[in-house]
Parts: C-alpha cells; structure tokens; sequence
C-alpha cells in the first residue's frame, strides 16, 4: 500500500514539475486524438447529414449497421490498418506502419461509426418542423440545413466528446499499428501499459490523473455549454 | 392583376383529395381570411401559396408570372412572401438572432439587420426580450416572435395560419393589435386561416369559406355571414336557423314561405312554388312577453324549450311550430322573466332572412 502512496505522490511531482516526457506524451496524445476527432467530425457532419436529409432504399438498414460498428474491438481495427500498411500490403508502399500518421488513420476508423450514428441521431432529434419554419422564413435547401444542424449542434458536440474519448482511451489500436516507440509513438495509453507492465507505476500513475483529469474537464466544460441555453 | 392567384389547384396525399379546384385572387394590400372548420385543407391552401409544397395539380401566380416548380425563380418569390405558422418554433438562439435570420438568409448587411429587427421587435412589443433565449418564452411571446420573424423581411405577402389558435384571450388580443397595426400602417397583404369566424370579420376585406378541401363561397365579411350560399357555409358562419319551406306567393321582391305549416314573409327574387332554404342569425330573433311590440313583419308564439348561458348571453330555444334559436342578453331574460316552458313572442324583419334555393 506504500508503495502505491509513494508512486501517487511521485505521480504527482512529476506533473507538478512538468517532467519533460510526462508533457511530450500528454502532447503527442492530445494532438493524436485532436486530429483524429477533428477529422472524423469533418467527415461525418456531412455525410451524417447526407444520410439524415435524403430518402432512400436502405436506409433503416445502413444506420443499423453503422450502430452495429459502434463496439468494434480496436484490436480489430488495428489488425486491419495494420494489414493495409504493412509492408506487403495494398498501402504498404507508403511506409506508413508505425507512425502517428497511421495512429490517426486508425483511430479515424475506429471512432467513425460511432460519430457518424450520434450525428444522424443528433439530426433525428431535431423538431421536424425546424427544416420547414426555415424554408417558410425564405432560407434556401442548404441555409435550412445549416439551421437544423445548428439545432442540433449541442447533441453533435457530444458525437465529437463520444469520438475523442474513444480515440483517446483506446490502447489496442495504437499499440499494434503505432509500436509504442519512445519519442515518437508512445501515447499515454501505451505508456501506462507498458510502465505498468515493466513495474514502474510512477510514470503510469501520472499519466493516469492527467487522462482522468482530461475526461473530467471536457465533459465539465460541455456540460456547461449546454446549460447555458437550456 | 391580382397580386397572388391560383387557377384549379389541386392537392393530394396519398390518393387522399384535400384540395379540389381551388381558383382564388389576393389583391395587393387586400387581407384575406380563410375561414372552414378543422381537416378544410386551409393549412395546405396556405403551403401551397407559400411555395412550401407542390400541388397535384394546377398552378399558381405570382403577379400574373407563373411559379416554377423548383428553382431559384421558386426561392425568389419565396423570399418575397413569409409565413406563421400554427404553432410556431423558435430556433435555440436569442429572440434577435431569430428575427434576424430571415434578413441574413437574405443576404442584408450588419447595420440594415439590427434596425430592423429592432423595429420588429418594437412592433410585437418583446423589444426587452431581445437577448433572451427564445425557447424560454411564453406561448403568445413565441407566437409574437414569430410574426416579427415573418414581418421583418417587409414580404409582399404574410400568411398566418391560426394567428391565435392556441392562445389565452390576453394574448390574443395583443396579437390581434398586432396585426389590426401592420394592416393598417403597412397596408400588409395578408392571407390568414382561421377558424374564429369573427376574428375573420374583424380583420378580413374578403373572406373565403373551405370546406372539405372546396372553396364554397369567397365574399366580403358581409355577404359572407348574413347571405351564405349553401346550409354548409350557413352552419359554418352561425346561421342557427335553416328553415325548409316553399315558396307560396310573392309579391314584388316581398314572399310568402310556407314553413311547417306556418307562414313566413321574406324578401326574396325566387318565384312561387320555389323549395328554398331560409337562413335567420340568431342574433336577427327578438324575444317578448307581449304581442305587438315590434315593427318586424314576423311574429310567432311558442313554447321556450331550451335555455342555456354562453358568457354575458342566453341561447334560448322556442317551439313555434319550428325551431328558431335566438340569443338575448342575461339582464335581459332575468327582466323578461323567461323560463322553460314559458309562452313568448318571437319576431324577425322580413330582410333579416336570407332565401337560398333547396334541390329536391
């Protein structure tokens, strides 16, 4: 139990001190999941909406399977990123295997289906009449989705928080297609495990307050915006 | 030329007709009143008009050039119109952001936005609200928020369905002074639906009546409630008593109708032996406890067979070998002295009573 005392308050010195590998994994991590996040949002706000505002055969059916891909193992994700980059594989040339790029690649994938669903509820909860009061009030098809999607928005921020906290926590994926390498691909996820694994729990116990403490501020502060005009 | 008009529009869901050969003319600065009982089709009249839905069939004229049905053309009139609906919705932003969009889907500059929609919100009185969230108003605030939303782009055209359908009568009333206000100081083209027959009366130049998706008479308030074209528009407009009869002499544009075995005078162009219908409006009926108290050309005696109170009125029933339905003042029944079962006159001008031809 010492131990475990002595390792908190060593945890705590580190962040404290701004301990220079403690800061570059936290800051490799935030741009990796940032960038993922950002990404993914860009390519799900417009297709979410694509498939929100049209009618077409299928449809019930695409958004059945886009919630089945919302607990894919991120093993699974990895092993077939890692499969595309690798060395032999149809992207392969690329010689993108074990780089942060691919790390975004991968977690793009992984958080997709999950942003892409949350989006196209976000729009479903949307009065239908907003799209129609829009029109009457002289907007155009594609001002009056903007206003439905601005209805929505609040919902859609939490897609976003949803996507970015999936992208953060993972460990699988980063581990397979990333290689935890020091100084280049180690994320908090994978540094934890590995400490941990290797018994030195100062390193991961500090990674770990700064993970939770992230979580804890991102949602604090989303759940202040969203009060503000409720 | 007609502002708006529609040659034999037509609509339908789902094989379902709701609208059936509607042909109307808004004239500018004309307000217009759509007034028909709930499921008439006034609602899909108005989207129609709006641009919001295409019809079945038929077409629709916007200052005599037809509207396309799709296109930038279509959005440009559009945005020359503007529409309240019935139960509004507010966009989860400010009440000045709401009014505003209209103006910045418009493309209007910074400086232009926020003077009008300054005015706007002066107009509906909700200036202070200017920064509230507008999902946290009241119903009548929603309603107002609305109608400055739809009158801050100065439209050609403003359509309001049910203005005050869900309304308390406070604010109802603001409503009203509302629009009494934009009628007359922007000399508004309006075209409303409404099932509160005298809030028509009160605001209309012409009114049209839509019943089961046909429009069966258009007329001013005047001709609409005292001569209706058909026992439906009667019903509609509170015409409370049809009467069958025939005609059995006449006499320069003065005849004689037998009802029921009674006989009733009227002023009327039919010919003798003519089965016609005659219209009386409950308020046209005076009640009496004596005879010979009025100079009415109409008098019967009768039985009171239903009494009962609507607000400052009493509807009273009177067996006189027909029904006739007449409304009297409260004071009034209490000084008379009326009571069920009671023997009284009642009496009715010859031009109180509208003839209409009855198809049998």
């Amino acid at each position: 139990m010492t131990a475990i005392w002595e390792g908190f308050l060593k945890a705590l010195e580190l962040i404290v001190t701004l301990d220079p590998e403690v800061l570059e994994i936290t800051g490799r991590t935030l741009v990796i999941s940032i960038a993922s996040t950002i990404i993914a949002g860009l390519i799900c706000l417009p297709l979410g909406s694509l498939i929100h505002f049209n009618n077409f055969h299928g449809k019930r059916t695409l958004i059945n399977l886009i919630q089945t891909f919302y607990s894919v193992p991120t093993v699974a994700v990895g092993l077939i990123v890692f499969l595309i980059f690798s060395r032999s594989g149809p992207l392969g040339f690329m010689e993108l295997l074990f780089t942060p790029q691919v790390m975004v690649v991968g977690q793009i994938i992984l958080i997709s289906p999950i942003m892409l669903g949350l989006v196209i509820a976000a729009l479903s909860g949307v009065d239908k009449a907003a799209h129609e009061t829009a029109v009457a009030i002289g907007a155009s098809q594609f001002q009056a989705i903007t206003m439905v999607i601005r209805e929505a928005r609040f919902a859609i921020y939490s897609a976003l928080i949803m996507g970015f906290g999936r992208a953060i926590s993972e460990v699988g994926l980063a581990l397979m297609v990333g290689g935890n390498i020091r100084g280049y691909t180690r994320v908090m996820t994978t540094a934890i495990s590995l400490e941990t694994s290797k018994g030195d729990i100062v390193l991961s116990i500090a990674l770990g307050i700064i993970l939770i403490s992230l979580a804890l501020i991102i949602n604090f502060s989303l759940s202040r915006l969203q009060q503000r005009w409720r | 030329m007609a502002l708006l008009e529609t040659v034999n529009l037509e609509q339908k869901y789902d094989g379902h007709q709701v609208l059936k050969d509607i042909n109307l003319n808004v004239n500018r600065g004309e307000v217009f009143a759509l007034i028909g009982p709930t499921g008439a089709g006034k609602t899909t009249l108005l989207r129609l008009l709006d641009l919001l839905e295409l019809p079945a069939s038929g077409k629709i004229r916007f200052e005599g050039v037809h509207v396309p049905r799709s296109g930038k053309h279509r959005l440009e009139i559009r945005r020359r119109m503007s529409f309240v609906q019935q139960k509004p919705l507010v966009f989860t932003m400010s009440v000045y952001d709401n009014v505003a969009c209209g103006l910045r889907w418009r493309r209007e500059g910074g400086e232009s936005v926020r003077k009008k929609v300054d005015n706007a919100l002066h107009l509906v009185n909700l200036a202070e609200y200017s920064n509230r969230n507008a999902k946290t108003l009241s119903g009548g605030e929603t309603q107002r928020v609305a109608i400055a939303r739809a009158l801050v782009t100065e439209p050609e055209v403003l359509f309001l369905d049910e203005p005050t359908a869900n309304l308390d009568p406070v604010s109802t009333s603001k409503v009203e002074e509302v629009l009494a206000h934009v009628i007359k100081e922007r000399k508004a083209t309006i075209v409303m639906a409404t099932h509160d027959m005298s809030q028509g009366q009160r605001l209309a130049d012409r009114i049209g009546v839509l019943i089961g998706g046909e429009m069966l008479q258009i007329g001013s308030p005047n001709e609409i409630f005292c001569t209706p074209k058909n026992t439906e528009v009667a019903e509609l407009v509170g015409v409370e008593n049809i009467l069958k009869g025939v005609i059995s002499e006449k006499d320069d544009n003065l005849v004689t109708i037998q009802v029921n075995g009674s006989t009733i005078q009227a002023v009327s162009d039919f010919e003798t032996g003519e089965a016609i219908y005659a219209f009386i409006r409950p308020e046209d009926i005076t009640f009496t406890h004596k005879k010979d108290l009025t100079s009415a050309r109409n008098m019967f005696s009768g039985k009171v067979t239903r009494m009962h109170q609507v607000g400052p009125l009493v509807r009273i029933e009177v067996d006189c070998g027909f029904n006739l339905l007449g409304v009297i003042t409260k004071t009034s029944a209490e000084e008379l002295n009326f009571d069920i079962g009671r023997k009284i006159y009642a009496s009715f001008k010859a031009t109180a009573i509208h003839v209409i031809r009855r198809w049998v």
